[in-house]
């Protein structure tokens, strides 16, 4: 009973870090850009949401919509005003500026919002405490599976299935000749910006859910976890995303569940993972072989 | 935006030439709190007690006090260096923080080597101002606040067991772990089960399950925000029905917001409560706080403000603003009347009461008193 409690608890966490990955992982496979910001993003969403729940008295799932609109819109705001300026110059200046984002919206988010939490509340349906004898587990916690999967099922549509998405596949494999095809590059990667931020969004509000109450450095750990979890599984493979943010939320409930003494490496287990992945196999689970 | 820029930089420029023409020279005093950060939130309490106790006295030796605010960004290092900062480049002849005892334990050296007297009122861990010469504190250490939490377990709730579920990452809950454990295996308890988590954490079903499985009668829990609530939400869902004993970092409101229903009972040990203040002082500045800021007082921001007059007392009574006389007049510190009760510094640590309160009807209840 023990371990099945554990599993679900490792497949909720899983979940929470597979929608953050995904946006990571888009962002990366289109523009080579590791969107360091995208935590903060997942926080800004947040505190929307809480702003259109407990201020404006929206249902949860309306909180959610609105916030995940306006995080898209943030999304693509932040690539207009800070990445694609930088379109031709070196990635690693667009990887500072990502980083020079990140603390810009943490800092904004401090002075905005201030330092204190906010709880944040969890909707009913999401509130049952289900029991089967021994083991008791939220409603929550088996919900969060079940939309991630939803939602990555839709995302698989898109790129697969949609003009959009075959754009972005197109973009992903040279941004150059894409552009002389007469594809419209901006408008496709500002698509994926939305989309990321969107997806951000909706992770972060399943964030909060479970673990209620929300900060202006909220997005810091979930957003450096998601891009382990990211690279974990192949970084720019959706499908690669979603393993490794189940690998690693199970990973650390089942090192902490079976070796106590060890819980307050926790955080280091995820970064040793990824430093064992980028030496073993840098392209991670999924990840194609990339060429010279 | 720049049209901001420039205000700002216009009020600053004023400032510059207002400041030398003030008629007698201030004592700048650094004033060392986590204005961002993880810790943001205490900060921002003890920033508004330590400017009310400011509105209370402003003049020390006949001249203005002059806080200087610097921000430990809740982190250690930075701590270190704001204390470098505010001596070196401010010229500060006392320091009045940090918050935490991680960061105390790194300022202080610093304020050692350059004979800066630096007085927390916060950092309770014993080892803040172990064999240190020029470090003081205005709380209690955490020797008493661990033992006055196992005695109460022990006799109060008659517990024969209890489990530990400590942040392995702050020294302060580390500290008063040993503590408890120490002194209620002392007294004939038993420890059952010990856990760890660090800050940042967020799920903590592993631990939690690895407790329920010993069942203990009683989870002391020396925990800050944000995981606090956080543990004792999770451990009702998981259905551990234990009371939790907590330390001073809990009672904030937002343990009672994001806890909810889950933190009622809960029973916490700390420096000062509204309806336990036992002195005039204690209810007068809970009467001005409520005033000021429209909402009661919590502990961290009366420490503070006892801090900051217990700092200008040693000021007063060394007669100068010299680092050694206000060194020697820190240690002879008796039976001040703070609003957190009569304190006396004796060995660089403060001797005063602690304060039992327990959560009840969504509201920090007083329980008891517990004198040294």
């Amino acid at each position: 009973m023990d371990a099945l409690q554990q599993i679900i608890n490792g497949l909720t966490l899983g979940s929470l870090y597979a929608l953050i990955a995904i946006g990571y992982t888009m962002v990366y496979g289109i523009l080579r850009l590791i969107n360091f910001a995208h935590g903060d993003v997942l926080m800004v969403g947040c505190y929307i949401a809480w702003f259109g729940a407990t201020m404006f008295g929206l249902p949860w799932w309306a909180a959610l919509m609105g916030s995940m609109a306006l995080t898209a819109l943030l999304g693509v705001l932040i690539d207009q005003g800070a990445y694609r300026p930088l379109r031709k110059a070196p990635r690693i200046s667009a990887l500072i500026t990502a980083i020079g984002v990140s603390f810009l919206l943490e800092n904004l988010g401090l002075v905005v919002f201030g330092g204190r939490p906010k709880a944040f509340e969890r909707p009913e349906i999401f509130n049952q405490l289900l029991q089967w004898g021994d083991l008791r587990v939220l409603s929550l916690s088996l919900w969060v599976p079940v939309i991630t999967a939803l939602i990555l099922a839709g995302l698989l549509f898109i790129i697969h299935r949609t003009r959009l998405g075959m754009a972005m596949r197109a973009l992903s494999r040279d941004l150059v000749t894409v552009q002389l095809m007469g594809i419209d590059t901006n408008r496709v990667v500002a698509a994926t910006f939305a989309l990321g931020s969107a997806l951000a969004a909706a992770g972060g509000i399943f964030w909060a859910m479970k673990y209620p109450q929300i900060n202006p450095l909220m997005g810091v750990l979930p957003g450096l976890k998601a891009f382990v979890a990211a690279v974990l599984g192949g970084i720019g493979n959706v499908t690669g995303a979603l393993l490794g943010g189940l690998l690693l939320g199970m990973c650390e409930i089942l090192l902490v569940a079976w070796l106590p003494e060890l819980a307050g490496y926790r955080d280091a287990l995820a970064f040793v993972l990824l430093i064992g992945i980028l030496i073993f196999r840098p392209s991670g689970i999924m990840g194609e072989e990339l060429p010279e | 935006m720049t049209r901001v820029a420039r205000f700002v930089l216009v009020l600053g420029l004023l400032a510059l030439i207002a400041g030398p023409a003030a008629a007698a020279e201030p004592v700048k005093i650094g004033f060392l709190i986590p204005v961002t950060g993880p810790a943001a939130a205490y900060g921002q309490v003890i920033l508004e007690s330590v400017t009310l106790a400011q509105t209370k006295l402003a003049e020390v030796l006949g001249r203005p006090v002059e806080l200087i605010t610097s921000d430990s960004h809740s982190d250690r290092i930075e701590a270190a260096n704001a204390v470098n900062r505010l001596i070196m480049r401010d010229k500060v002849v006392a320091i009045l923080g940090p918050m935490s005892s991680s960061e105390c334990l790194a300022a202080g050296p610093v304020a050692e080597k350059f004979r800066i007297p630096l007085l927390t009122a916060w950092g309770t861990n014993p080892l803040v101002t172990q064999g240190k010469r020029y470090v003081f504190r205005t709380c209690f250490v955490d020797t008493f606040q661990g033992q006055v939490a196992a005695s109460f377990a022990r006799h109060n709730l008659k517990a024969q067991t209890a489990a530990l579920l400590l942040d392995v990452s702050r020294d302060y809950s580390v500290g008063l772990a040993t503590f408890f454990r120490k002194s209620f295996v002392a007294q004939g308890g038993k420890i059952v089960a010990t856990a760890n988590y660090s800050e940042g954490d967020q799920e903590f079903g592993p631990q939690l399950a690895a407790i329920k499985a010993q069942n203990p009668e009683v989870i002391y829990l020396p925990g800050y925000l944000p995981e606090e609530p956080l543990i004792i939400r999770q451990a009702r869902e998981m259905g551990l029905t234990q009371p939790f004993l907590s330390a001073d970092a809990a009672q904030a409101d937002e343990t009672l917001k994001i806890g909810g229903a889950a933190v009622e009972g809960l029973y916490l040990t700390t420096h000062f409560d509204e309806q336990g203040a036992g002195s005039e002082a204690g209810r007068q500045y809970a009467r001005d706080y409520r005033q000021a800021y429209g909402r009661g007082p919590e502990a961290l921001g009366a420490q503070g403000y006892d801090g900051y007059l217990i700092l200008l007392d040693a000021i007063t009574r060394a007669g100068s603003t010299d680092p050694e006389a206000i060194v020697a007049a820190l240690e002879t510190t008796r039976d001040f009347p703070g609003v957190c009760g009569a304190t006396s510094i004796v060995d660089h640590d403060a001797v005063k009461p602690a304060v039992i309160l327990q959560v009840k009807q969504g509201r920090f209840q007083y329980v008891t008193t517990v004198n040294p």
